[in-house]
């Protein structure tokens, strides 16, 4: 098959990794940043083909599991505001907050509504005239703008009904933090494919420049990851850290300017929680103050009662890298895809989710 | 008949209903066992071939509820039949008679419904079996939706043929009939409304004809489990057959056949058509010595061309599934969790 094929051929692959294992002299560990890369790598067995000397280690790259408990307590809040319909996407709904999940909200009765795209959202609004429909905004640099676009769309539409609560967490300060924090020895990223086509290559300057670190933007097909791969292998070698690009089908340095700008109109940089994480600067998005009638935050008062975190689950470890998921005393026995603690276990893109289903127990 | 659609009158034992038998059913499922018209089928069983002082029958049910009822490649009335007759023959019986039940949505159009018994009847006589028992209610509209059908399905299973889901043994391999994936994603993409330069088309086929080839060419015995690959997949029956078994299962990606069509609305759904539903496949685990005859016995026929040795039965890791990916690594096969598409049979 076009366009996939060419990045799965097992002779290239051998190639590069002959060249990574040959080129990688010290042991070395890169992060992935990126939930999918962590998936991607898992589901094609990439950890066990890469020599000992390199290590990967997963990130905070998995929008659902980074977000933090009172935030997941207010939108399952929401839920219970008379009449309102809540709209997010799927895993969202699984997702274990400080004492249920919109799953559960959504069995006693609450209207929980999963959508694939904001479209869906905005047609459930318009179906709905007399009731509030919010959608649930979670996600990277990569959502971020079709849910400002919907946000346009309400406002060109005048649609009264429809708000946002707005979870939307940007990924370089994310990065930052973990290198700020200084508890985990990096010696480089692999960078994440999807927020770089729209955020631009250029956008990880800083990584090399203020931090030493090399970034290795990489898609998500097993040759995309192991170019990445041996890129970083050669720049920590040769200690020339830079920016590489092994994306470049989809990724420029510059992104994607209109996604940029329709992002920029609506939101603005904020505060974020993050769980693993915490409060980090300038990390979030909000919607500015002349959409503030598509703001769910301001427009519901809701109490989401006292926060609580299930006390053994390590799913903060986990994003920020310190451990892998099968360090966590609860993986695979209290916590499975079936009965989930942590929202790493969860989502499609969470690292304990990935590790469980692909790499448990690998004989 | 009244009308052109079907009335909440269809279901109610009078004359409608009598009409709805007569014109519809017993014109399309014509056989005598079913002509007797008692409250229940009688069904000789002494003149069965091969005749057997040690008579075992195989008995299933499932019911059908896929949307929508007509997709390429098949509609709910096949599936209903070919689902039955498959689950028979998987444990190597001869499917003989089956017995169909209708909940109807009022409103159904009656065309629709004539459609769909048609081509129940078509499959039946394809698979040789023989619909003698069956059954109507209509629901108000809103209760159902258009059409769910059960069958359910009595075969023989002939003497000396022990096929269990429990028997795989370490050093058998694993043979499968063709492409994966092919019903779920028909019927996904129909229901998502998307479009392919090649068209996807279910796989929905009766196997008994290749379940009977199968036994005809290999020594009794040496097939130890038959299963067809229906909800959860490949993945999902492999994993069954591990735990099962107690034994462990390898596979190998690069043989497992997947249409390019099937691919892309993986690729592009993003699902792994290892999880996705099959409805003319089989997998046939048996002894390593009959495994070229049996890989030769599912060429020769229509539904076993593209048949494949898929992998091996393990002693090590017992109830687990692994995967030898395309670039050479080992990976673990999961079972499905929740559900990945509804109502897709």
């Amino acid at each position: 098959m076009k366009y996939v094929d060419e990045f799965r051929d097992p002779a290239l692959a051998r190639k590069l990794l002959a060249r990574i294992s040959s080129c990688s002299t010290r042991p070395m560990r890169l992060m992935e940043f990126c939930g999918g890369h962590t998936h991607a790598i898992l589901r094609h067995g990439l950890r066990t083909l890469l020599p000992p000397t390199v290590e990967l280690r997963s990130g905070p790259g998995c929008p659902v599991c980074v977000t933090a408990n009172p935030d997941l307590d207010r939108a399952i809040a929401l839920t219970q505001v008379p009449g309102l319909i809540l709209t997010t996407f799927g895993d969202m709904v699984r997702v274990p907050g400080s004492s249920q999940s919109l799953q559960h909200a959504k069995a006693a009765g609450a209207d929980v509504r999963m959508v694939y795209s904001t479209l869906d959202a905005l047609r459930v609004a318009r179906e709905n005239p007399a009731r509030p429909v919010v959608f649930l905004g979670v996600g990277f640099e990569t959502t971020a703008p079709t849910i400002a676009a919907a946000i346009l769309q309400a406002a060109a539409e005048r649609l009264g009904n429809f708000s946002v609560l707005s979870l939307h967490k940007l990924t370089p300060p994310a990065t930052r933090a973990i290198l700020d924090a200084g508890e985990i020895a990096l010696d480089g990223i692999i960078g994440p494919g999807h927020v770089t086509a729209i955020i631009g290559a250029d956008a990880w300057q800083f990584l090399p420049t203020e931090y030493g670190m090399p970034v290795a933007v990489a898609g998500f097909e097993p040759l995309d990851i192991l170019r990445a791969v041996a890129d970083l292998v050669d720049m920590v070698q040769d200690s020339q850290p830079a920016v590489s690009n092994s994306y470049a089908r989809s990724v420029t340095r510059q992104g994607n300017r209109a996604a940029m700008e329709t992002m920029d109109r609506v939101f603005e940089v904020s505060a974020a929680n993050w769980r693993g994480l915490g409060v980090v600067p300038a990390s979030g998005l909000r919607l500015r103050p002349e959409f503030v009638q598509f703001d769910a935050a301001h427009l519901f008062e809701v109490d989401p009662g006292p926060t609580r975190e299930h006390k053994g689950c390590r799913c903060g470890d986990v994003l920020r890298g310190t451990i892998t998921p099968p360090a966590c005393p609860l993986f695979g026995q209290a916590c499975t895809p079936a009965r989930p603690i942590g929202p790493c276990m969860v989502s499609a893109e969470g690292a304990c989710a990935a590790y469980y289903q692909f790499g448990r127990d690998l004989p | 008949m009244s009308g052109d659609v079907i009335l909440l009158a269809h279901g109610s034992g009078g004359t409608l209903s009598h009409d709805l038998v007569e014109k519809v059913f017993l014109r399309h499922f014509d056989n005598p066992a079913l002509l007797q018209l008692d409250d229940s089928a009688v069904l000789e069983i002494s003149n069965l071939q091969p005749p057997s002082s040690n008579l075992r029958l195989a008995f299933t049910t499932d019911s059908y509820v896929v949307s929508p009822l007509f997709f390429p490649g098949g509609d709910i009335g096949k599936l209903a039949v070919c689902g039955t007759v498959n689950d028979l023959s998987m444990s190597g019986a001869r499917p003989l008679w089956l017995s169909a039940g209708f909940i109807v949505e009022e409103g159904l159009p009656l065309a629709d419904l004539e459609r769909i018994v048609a081509s129940m009847a078509t499959t039946a006589r394809q698979a040789g079996v023989q619909i003698v028992a069956g059954d109507t209610k209509v629901v108000d509209r809103g209760s159902a939706d258009k059409l769910f059908i059960n069958t359910a399905g009595v075969g023989l299973v002939p003497p000396g043929v022990s096929i269990a889901g429990d028997l795989a043994q370490p050093g058998d391999l694993i043979l499968l009939n063709g492409t994966i994936g092919d019903h779920g994603m028909t019927i996904l993409t129909q229901r998502e409304g998307l479009q392919f330069d090649s068209p996807l088309e279910s796989d929905c086929v009766p196997l008994y004809g290749l379940v009977g080839s199968l036994l005809a060419a290999l020594p009794p015995g040496s097939i130890h489990c038959l299963r067809d690959p229906t909800r959860g997949g490949l993945a999902t029956t492999l994993n069954e057959l591990a735990i099962r078994s107690m034994a462990g299962i390898e596979i190998d990606e690069s043989v497992v056949p997947v249409r390019d069509a099937v691919r892309g609305a993986c690729e592009l759904l993003g699902l792994d058509p290892l999880y996705v539903a099959n409805e003319g496949k089989l997998v046939a685990i048996v002894e390593p010595e009959a495994a070229e005859a049996a890989l030769a016995a599912l060429h020769n026929h229509e539904y076993g061309r593209q048949a494949v040795i898929i992998g091996q039965v393990t002693k090590a890791h017992p109830g687990r599934v692994v995967l030898r990916t395309l670039l050479g690594a080992r990976r673990i096969v999961d079972m499905l969790m929740g559900e990945q598409l509804p109502r897709i049979c």
